[in-house]
C-alpha cells in the first residue's frame, strides 16, 4: 500500500511503475478535445464546430445576445425551483412512508407503479395542462426530480438500526428528540445521494419541457441554432447547459460529503 | 409471498380508482374534454387503433430505432467497458470518467444528433444509443473491474489457462451486475428513443403521441400514450425476466 502511494507520488514518469489516474484521465481528455479540433478540418464545419471556434465565436455570439442570457437564467430558475419543490415534496411524503408502517404498505407500492411509467410519454400532457411558459417546464422537472428523493428518504429512514431508537425510546427522548437527534442524521446522508440523482434528472425533465416547446427559453434557441445550422453557437449553448449540470452537481455532492460526514 | 400479492392488490385498486375518478370527473362534465378525454372514449380509440392495424406502422419504426440503438449501445458499452476493466489501474482512470459524463443529462446533446443526422430515425437512434450506452458501459465495468482479486488467485494457483479464468471465474462474478446493466440501458434506450420521437420526429408512436396532441385530439392522444405505458410495462417485465435467467448461471 505504502509502496503503491509512493509511485503515485512520483508523478509523471512513464514505465516507471503507475502514475495518478487523474492525470492520465485529464489525457484522455484533452486528446478527446484534440480530435474535435482537428475532426474540424475534415469533416463540414457547418456540423462540428472546433473548441476553439466554439470558445472565439460561439461562445460570443451567445453571451452577446441578451436573449440568450435570458433565456439561459430561466432554465437556471425553473431548474431551482423544480429541485427546491422535488426536496420538499419528496420529504415530506417519504417520512411518512418510512416511518409508519400501514402508510408504507399502502402507499410505497403506488410510489412505485408511477415511478415506472415512462413520464416522457405523457410530456405532452405537461404541456396541455400547464401551458408553454414556465409552469410545465417546473411541474416536469418536478415529476422527474421528486421520486429519487422520496425512494431515498424512505430507505434512509428505514434502514435505521432498531437499536438506536430503542435506546433514544428507553432515555427517555421526546417524539421531536427522538426525530431530531436518531432520524434526522440518519435520513441525511441518503437523502443527499437522492438529491444528486434527482438534480440529474430534474435537469432532464425542464430540458426534455423546454426542448419539446418554447418560445423563448434555452429549448427555443437550441433548435433556432440547430436548424439555422448555426454550429458554433449551439456547440457553446450545449457547453454552457453542461457546465450547469456540473456545477449543480458539484454543489449536492459537497453538501453530501459535508452532511454525511459524520457517518465514516 | 403474500405481501407481494398485497402490493399487487393496492396497484390494481388504485388504479381501478383513478379510473372511477377519471369517469366521474369526465362524465359529470368537471372537466372538458379538451383537457382530460372519457376513458371510455380513450378505450375506443385504442381498440380501434390496435384492431385496425394503425398501431402497426408507428409501432414497427419504433420498434426498429430502439432495436439498431440498443444493439450499439449494448456492443459499444460491453466492449469499452470491458477493455477499461482490464487492470485496475484503467478503471480507476475511466470509471469516474464516463460517471461524470453520465451526470450531465445527456438531453442535451439531442439538439446535436437533430444537426447531425435530421429528423428521421438516425437521430433516434443516435440518441438512444447515447443515452443507453452509459449504464451498459458503468456496469460492464464495475462488473469485470471489481472481481475479488481472491478468486482470480486461487484459478492461477490451480492452473487455470487464461480463457478457463475468464470462462470460470470472470464471467459468473461479473454476469449478474453486467446483466443488470444491460437491463437498465434497455429501459433508457426505449424512453429515450420515444423522448426523441416525442421532441422531433416524423413517424413513431412518440410522434404519434405529439400528433394528436397538435390536433387536439385528446381521445386519440390518450390511446397512443396508454398503449406506450401498457408496451413499457410489458417490455419492463420481460426484460426482469431475461435479466434474472441470464444472470444465473
Amino acid at each position: 500500500m505504502a509502496a503503491l502511494a509512493m509511485h503515485r507520488r512520483s508523478g509523471l514518469r512513464w514505465g516507471h511503475g503507475p502514475t495518478s489516474p487523474a492525470l492520465v484521465r485529464l489525457y484522455v481528455v484533452l486528446a478527446l478535445l484534440g480530435a474535435w479540433e482537428l475532426a474540424g478540418d475534415f469533416v463540414n464545419a457547418m456540423f462540428i464546430a472546433p473548441p476553439s471556434v466554439v470558445i472565439a465565436k460561439g461562445f460570443a455570439s451567445i453571451l452577446s445576445e441578451p436573449k440568450v442570457i435570458r433565456a439561459v437564467w430561466t432554465t437556471f430558475w425553473e431548474l431551482g425551483v423544480a429541485f427546491g419543490l422535488s426536496v420538499v415534496f419528496g420529504v415530506l411524503i417519504g417520512l411518512p412512508i418510512g416511518l409508519h408502517r400501514p402508510t408504507h404498505r399502502t402507499a410505497y407500492p403506488l410510489v412505485l407503479l408511477v415511478y415506472a411509467v415512462p413520464q416522457v410519454t405523457i410530456l405532452p400532457l405537461f404541456i396541455l395542462w400547464f401551458g408553454l411558459g414556465p409552469p410545465s417546464k417546473i411541474a416536469f422537472g418536478f415529476s422527474h426530480g421528486i421520486f429519487p428523493i422520496l425512494i431515498n428518504v424512505v430507505a434512509g429512514v428505514q434502514h435505521m438500526r432498531p437499536v438506536l431508537m430503542q435506546s433514544a425510546l428507553s432515555m427517555g427522548a421526546s417524539r421531536p428528540q427522538i426525530f431530531r437527534h436518531v432520524i434526522l442524521p440518519h435520513m441525511v446522508p441518503s437523502l443527499f445521494a437522492g438529491m444528486r440523482l434527482a438534480m440529474t434528472v430534474t435537469l432532464l425533465g425542464v430540458l426534455l419541457a423546454e426542448f419539446y416547446v418554447s418560445s423563448a427559453g434555452i429549448g427555443y434557441y437550441a433548435k433556432l441554432f440547430a436548424e439555422s445550422l448555426d454550429s458554433p453557437s449551439l456547440y457553446a449553448l450545449i457547453v454552457l447547459l453542461a457546465a450547469m449540470a456540473v456545477f449543480f452537481n458539484e454543489l449536492v455532492r459537497r453538501g453530501e460529503m459535508r452532511f454525511g460526514r459524520w457517518r465514516s | 409471498m403474500t405481501s407481494a400479492w398485497g402490493t399487487r392488490l393496492i396497484q390494481i385498486g388504485a388504479v381501478a380508482g383513478v379510473l372511477v375518478v377519471w369517469h366521474i370527473v369526465t362524465a359529470s362534465g368537471w372537466i372538458s374534454p379538451i383537457f382530460l378525454p372519457a376513458p371510455t372514449e380513450v378505450w375506443r380509440h385504442l381498440v380501434r387503433i390496435v384492431a385496425s392495424g394503425q398501431i402497426v406502422e408507428p409501432l414497427r419504426v419504433t420498434l426498429t430505432e430502439v432495436a439498431i440503438a440498443y444493439a450499439i449501445a449494448a456492443t459499444a458499452g460491453v466492449a469499452l467497458g470491458y477493455l477499461a476493466s482490464l487492470s485496475p489501474f484503467l478503471v480507476r482512470v475511466f470509471e469516474p470518467l464516463f460517471s461524470s459524463i453520465y451526470a450531465i443529462p445527456i438531453v442535451i446533446l439531442f439538439p446535436l444528433c437533430i444537426l447531425f443526422f435530421g429528423i428521421g430515425p438516425e437521430s433516434k437512434i443516435a440518441f438512444g444509443a447515447t443515452y443507453g450506452f452509459f449504464p451498459i458501459v458503468l456496469n460492464t465495468i464495475a462488473g469485470f473491474g471489481h472481481v475479488d482479486d481472491r478468486y482470480v488467485r486461487w484459478a492461477r494457483s490451480m492452473g487455470a489457462s487464461e480463457p478457463q479464468r475468464f470462462r470460470h471465474v470472470m464471467l459468473p462474478a461479473a454476469l449478474p451486475v453486467v446483466m443488470s446493466g444491460l437491463r437498465i440501458g434497455f429501459v433508457i434506450t426505449f424512453a429515450s428513443t420515444i423522448g426523441g420521437e416525442t421532441l422531433a420526429s416524423l413517424q413513431g408512436l412518440g410522434n404519434r403521441i405529439v400528433y394528436f396532441g397538435e390536433l387536439m385530439r385528446g381521445a386519440e392522444m390518450f390511446a397512443y400514450i396508454a398503449f406506450v405505458i401498457a408496451f413499457a410495462f410489458l417490455v419492463n417485465a420481460l426484460s426482469l425476466l431475461l435479466e434474472k435467467r441470464g444472470g444465473r448461471r
